[in-house]
């Protein structure tokens, strides 16, 4: 009897307790399912059978039919499809990519150097800036008011600042970089909008490219904070003790170890970027229109387009689960078993 | 840790340092800055920018012009609006009047704070700058219970201040239950582990319009996929969205829907990337399931945990498509959050009042983050 209850090692469960796991997983994978089997059929149905009540199961319920499918992917909105499907491909990858370089390098400094930024420093760079921004606002072009301004900023930072001892650690820099994303997206579109104006970059990759970036980069460098601080120190210590930089001990032995990391914060940046709808809608327009943006047109004066919203969302989920497919075998146990010990 | 690596760097210097080992002594010594200094400008640039910009908006009036627009300076009459004028009621509720039990909560929660301060001062080490954040703390969440236990019953209406609060502390809490539940269930050596993974991750990919263009779709009572229960029932005419915390409720349930996943998959890494051998030598000593999760797992997972409900608070603070899409924020203002407030006033042409909503929000979330940082964080993983 009591052989029901005990698992032989430390991660195979029991009989009685893969019975229980495989109840709630599969009630678990069923509560996902279903709402998209919804979404599946939705993309099969006319419009009348969606005004005409509920039906589960196309052929027995109801006859499905491919209008939807063909609208969009051959029809009438085929083209805007095409378009907006391949800038989605281009700028969600390239950012998500960008930022877990530059993220995971700043996460790696925040945990294994220790920098003590002036508080001295950080008050005359704020003002300096405000005073850059003014002097934009007043007219003064923004090359030269920006030159003004550093070398402002540089003087003071020389004379005045290095009377002032007080530093802030590696903690405070972490949380500063984080609430860069506390401000609601709705307040900061408008600014971001008339500085890629200015810059002439409105309705391009590199706008909204960039843009995701910064946003992303606090979620990166919190993320890999942890999974680099579970790196062993004492294989940097041997590597340092070998010669080896530490530009050399940071990609041949941080960044493989931190592979399960990486995977997991790449895919949810990718997602983030994938699937990004307000800054998109503001910055770009005919050139570099993402998918979100033509979900959203499908609730039109006629009332939302179900059919068509259900196709759209269906295919924009593909290339996301096809790389999750691909990418979940690396976040997976064992990586750093035996490093330590070799 | 750093100090480790650094004293041991002199043993590597080389006898008769050669030009090219000095300019590569000095890049490894540059290596700090290096490391982090794309970071910070990409940051600085992008984002010290929209926030000062917002915050003048937010201090201003925006008037169609002449050949354009222009901004009035009006000092703080927009926050004054939202705390004392004609959104009050909007954004902080509606205060239903006193009644002995309000007293009573209220007055618990004040005997909380007050031994919170107590416990502080008591300590050996003070400083003023803990003293301060701490009193500043004890205000803050005397004021927020304060509306709170006014607005929650009675004839009370929750502000958008108190739904999003809602909305972020119910979500989170439910997320990482379920998200820590499954990661543990989908790390043990099943057949079909990986499927379920997969699986699990799917609400997260898709769009966040599209889950609410969805969720509308299953929550309708007459055309969606649950009628013949709500007929079973006896609710068809009963519409969740004239009901306040039925409406609250939908898009509760569909947000944790969506971002359950956001927790599955970073604790999953989190369990898989720790060291197998404690637990291996745990099992041959005959610890059970939970005492194996008490002292080994849960450790391990802890920071992690800290840095994800970190960052889900602060995206959850940030909900505006859900209610947007599923009931207009409605019944009338019952299921707004903050930001869908901050975009009312923006599709009114108040640009000003809608960046004082984000500012206020943004207050918010730094008060939550500062705590949950400072206090919260600090102490659970010093506690290890």
């Amino acid at each position: 009897m009591k052989r029901w209850f005990q698992s032989k090692t430390y991660n195979t469960p029991s009989p009685v307790g893969k019975i229980l796991s495989y109840l709630i997983l599969g009630f678990w994978a069923l509560l996902i399912l279903f709402p998209l089997y919804w979404l599946i059929i939705t993309s099969l149905k006319i419009s009348s059978q969606v005004a005409e009540g509920p039906f589960y199961l196309p052929f027995v319920d109801f006859k499905p039919s491919l209008d939807a499918w063909k609208y969009i992917l051959v029809g009438d909105l085929s083209n805007d499809t095409l378009r907006t499907f391949k800038n989605t491909l281009i700028v969600a990858p390239t950012s998500a990519l960008l930022a877990l370089i530059l993220g995971s390098t700043a996460a790696y400094a925040l945990v294994r150097f220790e920098y003590r930024p002036r508080v001295s420093a950080i008050f005359t760079f704020i003002g300096c800036l405000a005073l850059g921004v003014a002097a934009i606002f007043l007219g003064v072009p923004w090359t030269i008011a920006l030159a003004v301004a550093a070398a402002v900023f540089i003087i003071l930072l020389q004379t005045i600042g290095r009377r002032f001892k007080r530093a802030l650690g590696n903690n405070d820099i972490a949380f500063w970089m984080i609430s860069q994303r506390m401000l609601p997206p709705i307040a900061v579109v408008i600014p971001i909008y008339i500085l890629f104006q200015r810059l002439h970059l409105l309705d391009t990759y590199t706008a909204l490219i960039i843009t995701y970036v910064t946003s992303n980069l606090p979620i990166v460098i919190w993320l890999m904070r942890d999974y680099v601080s579970t790196i062993p120190i004492e294989l940097e210590e041997c590597a340092a003790i070998d010669g080896a930089s530490r530009y050399r001990i940071f990609w041949s032995i941080v960044l493989p170890l931190a592979i399960p990391g990486l995977v997991a914060t790449f895919l949810f940046v990718l997602v983030f970027t994938w699937n990004e709808y307000l800054l998109a809608l503001f910055l770009s327009s005919a050139n570099s229109q993402t998918l979100p943006l033509v979900i959203a047109a499908q609730n039109a004066t006629r009332g939302p387009q179900w059919w068509n919203m259900s196709v759209l969302i269906l295919i924009m989920i593909v290339p996301v689960i096809v790389i999750a497919i691909v990418l979940e075998r690396y976040i997976t146990r064992g990586l750093l078993i035996g490093a330590v010990k070799g | 840790m750093i100090s480790e690596l650094d004293t041991m760097s002199p043993e590597l210097e080389e006898p008769q340092p050669t030009r090219l080992h000095t300019v590569i002594a000095a890049a490894d010594r540059l290596a700090g800055s290096v490391f982090i200094l794309p970071t910070v400008l990409a940051l600085l640039l992008l984002s010290i920018f929209p926030l000062l910009a917002s915050l003048y908006v937010s201090l201003a009036r925006f008037k169609i012009a002449k050949g354009g627009f222009k901004l009035e300076f009006v000092g703080l009459d927009n926050y004054k609006k939202l705390f004392l004028g004609p959104e009050r009621t909007h954004f902080l509720g509606a205060f239903a009047p006193s009644t002995p039990l309000t007293w009573f909560l209220f007055a618990v929660i004040l005997v909380a704070l007050a031994f919170f301060l107590a416990q502080y001062l008591l300590k050996a080490r003070i400083s003023l700058g803990g003293l301060i954040g701490r009193l500043l703390l004890a205000l803050g969440l005397a004021g927020l219970a304060w509306m709170l236990v006014h607005t929650l019953w009675n004839d009370g209406r929750l502000g958008t201040v108190s739904t999003t609060l809602v909305y972020v502390f119910v979500g989170i809490f439910f997320q990482y239950i379920l998200g820590l539940g499954l990661a543990m269930l989908t790390v043990q050596n099943l057949p079909g582990r990986r499927f379920f993974r997969v699986v699990f991750l799917l609400p997260m990919m898709i769009t966040p319009v599209g889950v609410a263009y969805m969720f509308r779709m299953l929550t309708d009572t007459s055309k969606g996929p649950f009628t013949p229960i709500w007929q079973a029932l006896g609710l068809v005419d009963f519409s969740w969205v004239n009901n306040a915390w039925g409406a609250r409720t939908a898009i509760l349930i569909a947000d944790i829907w969506q971002w359950t996943p956001f927790m599955f998959i970073v604790l999953v890494a989190a369990l898989e990337s720790q060291p197998i051998e404690p637990l291996e030598a745990a099992t041959v000593d005959g610890a059970n399931g939970w005492q194996i999760f008490q002292h080994i797992t849960w450790p391990a997972i802890l920071p992690v945990s800290m840095t994800l409900i970190l960052i889900r608070l602060i995206e959850a603070f940030k909900i505006v498509d859900l209610p947007n899409v599923m009931t207009n924020g409605g019944p009338g203002t019952a299921t707004q959050s903050l930001t869908y407030h901050a975009f009312v006033n923006w599709r009114a042409l108040d640009l000003g009042g809608s960046a004082a909503v984000a500012y206020m929000l943004l207050f918010l979330v730094t008060f939550f983050g500062m705590i949950f940082v400072n206090l919260i964080r600090g102490r659970v993983v010093e506690a290890l």
